[in-house]
């Protein structure tokens, strides 16, 4: 089966407000899939719905060819969930938290226990396992959170902001492990905020807006389809004038920020070739040029309408 | 293994169960609410009700410590979880709703047998002869169940707030003593008593305490197991599909 996730006019109201209106997408086994969208527009609401944590009102969802309305048990079955925010018992140490998650999934004790060693070992908790989790830090909660996921082997990982607010050596880590779990076969659905992690992980993209999905690609299709237009930045040991620059060949705009000239191009090529010309015909130097590809947080902000094109 | 099995979803239930006792009943405060409580209840009916005979004062006992301790701590489960967001991570795991509702009714109901187990033990050491203990025994599994289930009933509210839960819980289970024939005899009430008493599920498990310990029943025994069975499963069968519904407004 090449869909491990089939979500079909996904609909959720809540009173008048319709926070998800039909959104429909599919997630391919293997891939690493981005949900991505500004606050409000119904990420976690559909991340509830796609996990059996709250009914849907519309459409239908499929894990792995299950209902998650009506076979529910067998759909979480085979999947593991990282919320944005811990939800591990803080009463209870690392261990206990998950030998209570092998429990529940139906693990055998020494499957269990094994497992845990290893994924505490792996994400650097190994020193804390018998600590109780209401003396952890933020990071080592969230890596806590991502074990307790992680302990059944899920063929299908559901992150909510796994990196929000952890500092950069919890988020490497995290990302490390994301990435070696994909490798070895594991779906991610990701939600974030954060575009590079997006754009470095993610095989395909969707864009949520106002309950409704507005694009789904990979990332860099969807930079350039979004935004086709290239920044070409370049700076000379003396001053040029502007007409001089905004009237080279394949230069469509130009402006200056100290003695940094910002021109935007449909032809790169076709710029840094004329912009070399010039400098020789003028004899002035070239001191820095670099390209600047379309970005995905510009063709987030375009299709969420927060930036007109 | 099929996870959606019966059998399984109940190993799971006994997870959960296993899990409240270590997170909400093994705590200090609870444990001393356990064992202080029934003390206290004995020093105050036996204090204030030296004219009543020692069997009834010891079965108004019995059953008033199972009613309030198997009612205690399971309200409040779903509140705590809820605020704490560990329901979320219940709801996403492969467990039913259904599940998570018997884990904590085995919980409550193994807290109860346990807390009422020391006010047997003060009755018989007090030289209370224990004339039917098999009967006893049953009466006190089956209300404990019961009592458990209507504890599961009173946290369908969804709120996260275990205060306003509690005393909502109040509120219902303090008439309900009054009614029980736990301060008056059944056979000293009036008809309009007996109507209110036959209601409440706390009466007939006074009256198979009473029996177990002195041979004197108000109802025939069977009637009083087959209701605390009857309330059993009507409160556990409604916590059960009330929950399934209110759970999701919790999250």
């Amino acid at each position: 089966m090449p869909n491990v996730i089939e979500v079909e006019s996904l609909i959720k109201t809540f009173g008048a407000i319709t926070a998800v209106d039909g959104i429909s997408f599919e997630v391919r086994r293997g891939e690493i899939f981005g949900f991505l969208g500004p606050n409000g527009a119904g990420k976690t609401t559909t991340t509830r719905m796609l996990t059996g944590v709250v009914p849907i009102d519309g459409g239908s969802v499929r894990i792995f060819g299950h209902d998650i309305q009506k076979e529910p048990v067998l759909a979480k079955q085979r999947f593991g969930v990282v919320p944005e925010t811990s939800n591990a018992y803080v009463d209870l140490t690392a261990w206990q938290n998950l030998m209570l998650v092998g429990d529940l999934y139906g693990l055998g004790r020494p499957r269990a226990e094994r497992r845990s060693s290893d994924l505490l070992e792996i994400l650097g908790l190994s020193g804390r396992r018998d600590q109780k989790v209401k003396g952890y830090s933020k990071g080592m909660k969230q890596r806590l959170i991502l074990a307790m996921a992680l302990l059944h082997e899920p063929e299908l990982l559901f992150l909510d902001e796994p990196t929000s607010g952890l500092d950069v050596q919890s988020t490497q880590m995290i990302l490390g492990l994301l990435r070696d779990l994909n490798a070895d076969g594991t779906t991610i659905f990701l939600t974030t905020h954060n575009m590079e992690e997006a754009n470095r992980l993610c095989d395909r993209v969707g864009i949520i807006r106002s309950g409704k999905m507005v694009a789904i690609d990979a990332p860099e299709r969807l930079k350039t389809a979004i935004d086709r237009e290239h920044q070409v930045e370049v700076s000379f040991d003396r001053p040029v004038p502007a007409e001089a620059i905004a009237g080279l060949d394949g230069v469509a705009g130009a402006s200056r920020t100290g003695d940094v000239w910002q021109i935007t191009t449909g032809n790169p090529d076709l710029t840094i070739r004329s912009l070399v010309a010039f400098s020789g015909d003028r004899g002035v130097t070239i001191l820095t040029l670099n390209t600047l590809a379309p970005s995905l947080d510009r063709a987030f902000l375009r299709l969420t309408g927060e930036e007109r094109p | 293994m099929n996870p959606a099995a019966y059998g399984e979803q109940v190993r799971r239930a006994w997870v959960i169960a296993r899990k409240d006792i270590r997170v909400y009943y093994l705590k200090g405060p609870v444990l001393i609410f356990g064992i202080f409580m029934p003390v206290f209840l004995f020093l105050a009916f036996f204090l204030g009700g030296r004219q009543l005979p020692l069997a009834f004062l010891v079965s108004g006992l019995v059953g008033m410590t199972l009613f309030f301790t198997s009612t205690a701590v399971s309200p409040a489960i779903f509140p705590w979880e809820g605020q704490a967001r560990t329901l979320e991570r219940l709801a996403a795991c492969p467990v039913t709703v259904e599940a998570i509702v018997l884990g904590d009714m085995i919980a409550s109901t193994l807290f109860g047998i346990g807390v009422t187990a020391i006010t047997l033990l003060i009755g018989l050491g007090l030289g209370l002869p224990l004339l039917h203990g098999i009967v006893l025994g049953f009466g006190i599994l089956i209300a404990a169940c019961c009592f458990s289930g209507l504890g599961m009933l009173l946290a369908v509210p969804p709120t996260n707030l275990p205060s306003n839960i509690m005393m909502l819980s109040t509120l219902l289970k303090f008439p309900l003593v009054f009614i029980s024939g736990i301060f008056v005899p059944l056979e000293q009430m009036p008809a309009w008593g007996l109507t209110l008493a036959a209601c409440s599920p706390l009466t007939y498990f006074t009256d198979v305490v009473r029996y177990a310990f002195s041979g004197v029943h108000y109802f025939p025994v069977m009637v009083d197991i087959a209701a605390l069975a009857l309330f059993a499963l009507v409160f556990t069968a409604a916590a059960m599909r009330l929950h399934r519904r209110s759970m999701p407004r919790r999250l």
